[in-house]
């Protein structure tokens, strides 16, 4: 997380915001019990469900896990691509 | 109000002892009457650090396998006639004492009591279970630290999935120049990344080293920064709103710059 003045004068990005990032990989992680590798999988197979049903455009798709509180909460934002954008993009 | 307040961290070498200390004797000096309980059987220390080592002839185990009475056990303090200490057995082991006899032996204290105060041990095992049964309220201590926040949001989802939560935070030894320069976690990273209600932050302050050493916690002496904190936070639990301490804002005109000239920065 380097800025302008950090590069202006040589300084290395601070280890504080590190330790936060980091953390909250871990914690997501700990109350989960989901590591990344899993979150990744688990997100690809939703998209496909979803494809399966809908046009959706995977470059599109976001589907985050959030903090709420101490709740963890895994947010989809899906963007349905609808039948008459589909015609005027054909 | 709550009158069992069990202290927790997960993580050892946090400050679990030294804030049960601080806290039985600033609850003490507000005239409140307190016992405390060290519930690391096997690593006694709570016993130390209040300088009480030398008067112990009964402890926790023999109370609860009926080698003597509650009383019995019980060390007063003799700078605070208010504050007693039920200290842990040296040579046995958590398996001595059961979630359900820590039950037993704080309703016993409760009439007598406004505070009881137990000092947890160390995990979240046997030891951590006996300490948590008895609980009104649980106050998780942290470091701004990666491995003692982590072991934090651990003992508080322990302590929310037992029905003693939500648990409250202590952030101990904050190192305010680490905090300025950008290498510590601050205490708003601490809690967003825990997300429960904060009831103190304790400076790292050697004062708290010296005073360990003689057996006479920080609290006795308000004077030192960390003994002022450990007041708040003895206050805090009586229902008072003591604001923290500002321990990461002061800085000089350079750091002022700094921060002016890093938009967005820490």
């Amino acid at each position: 997380m380097s800025n302008w003045f950090d590069l202006l004068i040589g300084r290395k990005p601070k280890s504080a915001g590190a330790a936060k990032e980091r953390l909250k990989m871990v914690l997501i992680n700990d109350r989960t019990d989901l590591n990344p590798d899993a979150l990744e999988k688990l997100k690809d197979e939703i998209l496909q469900v979803i494809s399966r049903y809908v046009d959706i455009d995977p470059d599109t798709v976001s589907i985050e896990m959030t903090q709420e509180g101490r709740e963890q909460r895994l947010v989809a934002d899906i963007p349905v691509r609808t039948t008459n954008k589909r015609r005027r993009a054909g | 109000m709550p009158k069992v307040v069990t202290i927790s961290s997960g993580k050892g070498g946090v400050g679990k002892t030294t804030t049960t200390a601080n806290l039985a004797v600033a609850l003490a000096q507000n005239n409140q009457k307190v016992v405390c309980i060290d519930g690391d059987i096997g690593l006694r220390n709570l016993d130390v650090v209040l300088g009480l080592e030398n008067r112990i002839v009964y402890d926790l185990v023999d109370i609860v396998e009926g080698r003597c009475r509650m009383r019995q056990a019980m060390i007063r303090d003799k700078r605070l006639p208010e504050l007693f200490l039920i200290p842990a057995a040296q040579t046995r082991d958590k398996s001595a004492v059961s979630p359900s006899d820590m039950v037993r032996l704080c309703d016993e204290l409760r009439p007598d009591f406004d505070w009881i105060l137990i000092d947890s041990p160390a995990g979240i095992e046997r030891g951590f279970r006996n300490a948590l049964a008895p609980a009104d309220m649980v106050v998780v201590v942290t470091n701004p630290e990666v491995s003692a926040v982590r072991d934090a949001d651990r003992v508080i989802g322990l302590v929310e999935a037992e029905e003693k939560g939500p648990a409250k935070l202590i952030i101990n030894r904050i190192n305010p120049v680490l905090v300025r320069r950008g290498d510590m976690l601050n205490s708003e990273d601490v809690l967003e990344l825990l997300a429960v209600e904060l009831i103190g932050i304790v400076p790292e302050d050697e004062n708290v080293i010296v005073s360990s050493n003689r057996g006479q916690p920080v609290s006795l002496d308000g004077k030192t920064r960390a003994g002022q904190a450990f007041q708040n936070i003895a206050r805090r639990l009586m229902g008072e709103t003591i604001p923290f301490l500002d321990l990461e804002a002061r800085d000089g005109f350079f750091g002022r710059l700094t921060r002016f000239l890093r938009p967005g920065g820490k």
